[in-house]
């Protein structure tokens, strides 16, 4: 048991507000099947959808991975995007360089980023300007 | 209470009830969808007048038991599609979040 996992991988469409989500939907509803608690898969959802919301709104869209096992979550989550200059800034809550139009939408309240720090148990991000961006993040469950 | 009763209280328009006996124990307002989803207690009622495909997203993800869309705005028609389709509760009020949180809040 300890060994098995399962492992998923997404292409999240850049710019498309209607799919975006989709990927942390189809992440949640395996969590479900799997019986993890409401609590953690809540976690999960929250985590990931943030980090996917920001790849569709800021990177032009990105890969997510997904690492299931009985006990905790691996996500990894890569864009080839204009990268984060400084990331101390982007962490603060509040703080959004979302474009109007998608402020619109609801977004570009800030709390993107901070919501993955606060909800996974491990969170890392790593960002270059004109590179892109990877955000890995692992949720434990129980 | 449930969301059944709450339709009721509020004298609301009702798009989609999926499970109308789903219940409703605590609330949230506004519209900044990362507030919400970092903010909204599972099994809340969430009032916005938000009316997006974006909000049925957020609204499966964080769990909550009904979106009360206020100020007599409708879902638009990707949102209205998708809440039937993910099974989201979502019903409107004419009033606005104040209006209608205060008709509600002392039930919940």
């Amino acid at each position: 048991m300890a060994n098995q996992f399962i492992h998923q991988e997404y292409l999240v469409a850049g710019n498309n507000f209607n799919s975006a989500g989709s990927a942390s939907e189809a992440v949640k509803s395996t969590l479900k099947k799997m019986g993890v608690a409401s609590s953690d898969i809540r976690r999960v959802a929250i985590a990931m959808y943030e980090g996917e919301i920001n790849m569709v709104i800021h990177a032009g869209g990105g890969i997510a991975l997904v690492d299931i096992y009985y006990d905790k979550i691996n996500i990894l989550l890569n864009d080839k995007g204009k990268g984060i200059a400084d990331l101390e800034k982007a962490m603060q809550p509040g703080y959004s360089t979302a474009p109007e139009e998608v402020q619109r939408l609801g977004f570009g309240a800030g709390m993107g980023l901070p919501n993955m720090k606060k909800y996974a148990d491990v969170f890392d991000i790593q960002s270059e300007v004109g590179v892109g961006t990877t955000v890995k993040m692992t949720i434990y469950f129980g | 209470m449930t969301v059944k009763e709450l339709v009721q209280v509020l004298d609301a328009k009702v798009y989609n009830l999926d499970d109308e006996m789903r219940e409703v124990t605590s609330g949230y307002a506004g519209d900044f969808l990362s507030a919400v989803m970092g903010k909204a207690p599972t099994d809340s009622a969430w009032f916005t007048i938000m009316n997006n495909v974006n909000v049925c997203a957020v609204a499966t993800l964080a769990e909550v038991a009904v979106v009360v869309l206020c100020e007599g705005v409708e879902p638009d028609e990707p949102l209205l599609n998708k809440v039937k389709m993910q099974g989201v509760n979502l019903i409107a009020v004419k009033e606005d979040i104040f209006g209608a949180v205060k008709k509600v809040c002392h039930l919940i």
